[in-house]
């Protein structure tokens, strides 16, 4: 990828959709399975990793010329822990309920392959506005795809979305799909749903290939 | 992800080690400097939080307490303060609106399913019975083991669980236990969740393992606790 002074929508969307990072590169999975029992936690999740995927693409791009290639991963990991910490600091100030839910997770966020995948590819060759750009696509697309497996999961396996029961009382939940495997098989329709409805003849997973984790 | 290969051997093109280090310190000021002030932005919510949440179980174990003042309970007193010395306790006195108290509530933990369940329960001096329980944390099966935090017939097991001690009142008379579902019999004994028996067990024996030492020293200094304010 080139430097490019303008940043095109094309950019934005592609991460929300081209190169969504769940959904079609299968990147980030151990948050992506873990978290996603419920809406909210897939939410904050997504939100969380946001904010941290934007602010150190930014520091990064503003960094690239200063950073000798010899310690940019280095510099790239410092950076972005140092952005988890204070995500981890704010979490636990507004919501204490939030910070248990999702426990080491938050903390986790640091090897999030997606962050450091797009500092190394994206942010590091490309301006601070256009690297800003295509970090809030990225997010949106690792939100997107969070919450819509938190939301069938919470739905399937607890009778409600965003804590609101829907189903009354006579509601069998699911209960496996909040469990690890529930997760496996959510993920799995979603991939299946995302690989017909982009027309694209291959499966999606094998396209990504098996770099996640 | 890369489109180039970049080779760090040192040698005549590489950056000076000089130049590395600078960079590296920079950046980690910077990063330093970032965390330090997120950390003093955001400490005293986190502390008002977890002072809440606390406070919150603490009340929601003791019926009728709407205050609560945190105690120091060891083999030969009670006394007030948080800080905990050797062979202590933390345990929390719960008061009404006329400053008179409830009930007492203490902490247990012991091994779940999947990982420890830490628990609050409420005392009471005045019937020597646990008079409410709530699960603080736990990672226990959702749908299955989680039940005992919401599980109303299970919770309607610490509504007057009996936990008297014996006459010398140097260990309780009757050890809490738990029964496989539909076969309590005595007062002090838990009903088990059907399918959830050893997240149950492990409740039962949080609150017995804690009940046995603690509850024996509370009565004994009952006083410092209905003398506080």
């Amino acid at each position: 990828m080139t430097e490019r002074a303008n940043p095109t929508t094309e950019l934005f969307l592609e991460g929300i959709w081209r190169q969504n990072p769940v959904l079609v590169m299968t990147l980030g999975m151990c948050p992506t399975l873990a978290v996603t029992v419920s809406v909210v936690n897939a939410l904050s999740m997504g939100l969380a990793t946001a904010f941290v995927l934007t602010a150190s693409c930014f520091l990064v791009s503003l960094l690239r010329k200063f950073v000798p290639a010899e310690v940019r991963i280095a510099t790239y990991i410092v950076i972005i822990a140092s952005f988890v910490t204070v995500v981890d600091y704010v979490i636990h100030a507004l919501s204490v309920a939030l910070y248990d839910a999702l426990g080491a997770f938050i903390q986790l966020i640091v090897v999030n392959c997606i962050i450091l995948g797009r500092a190394e590819s994206h942010a590091s060759k490309n301006p601070p506005w256009p690297a800003v750009v295509s970090a809030v696509g990225m997010s949106l697309g690792f939100t997107l795809g969070l919450v819509l497996l938190g939301g069938v999961r919470e739905l399937l396996g607890a009778g409600s979305l965003f804590g609101v029961p829907l189903f009354g009382t006579a509601f069998q939940p699911w209960a496996i799909m909040l469990l690890p495997p529930g997760g496996f098989f959510v993920l799995g329709g979603w991939l299946l749903v995302f690989a017909a409805w982009r027309r694209d003849p291959r499966p999606a997973a094998a396209k990504g290939g098996a770099h996640g984790h | 992800m890369s489109e180039e290969v970049r080779v760090n051997l040192p040698g005549p093109g590489a950056t000076p080690t000089r130049l590395l280090a600078r960079t590296l310190t920079l950046v980690a000021a910077v990063c330093g400097a970032v965390i330090v002030a997120a950390y003093h932005a955001t400490f005293t919510a986190i502390q008002e939080n977890q002072r809440v949440v606390l406070e919150r179980a603490v009340l929601g174990v003791v019926p009728g307490s709407n205050r609560m003042q945190p105690f120091a309970l060891g083999a030969d007193g009670a006394r007030t303060g948080a800080d905990l010395r050797a062979g202590e306790v933390r345990v929390f006195g719960a008061y009404d609106a006329a400053g008179k108290l409830r009930g007492i509530a203490l902490e247990g933990i012991a091994r779940g399913y999947a990982d420890v369940v830490q628990l609050l329960y409420g005392y009471d001096p005045a019937c020597q019975c646990i008079v409410g329980m709530r699960v603080v944390q736990m990672r226990e099966t959702p749908g299955i083991g989680d039940k005992v935090r919401s599980d109303a017939s299970f919770l309607e097991n610490f509504r007057g669980l009996e936990a008297r001690v014996t006459k010398s009142g140097e260990a309780l008379a009757h050890a809490i236990t738990t029964v496989r579902h539909g076969a309590k019999s005595e007062p002090w004994q838990i009903d088990a969740i059907s399918g959830a028996t050893v997240t149950s067990r492990a409740v039962g024996r949080a609150v017995n393992d804690s009940a046995q030492t603690a509850i024996p020293r509370l009565l004994r200094y009952r006083r410092a606790f209905e003398e506080s304010p």
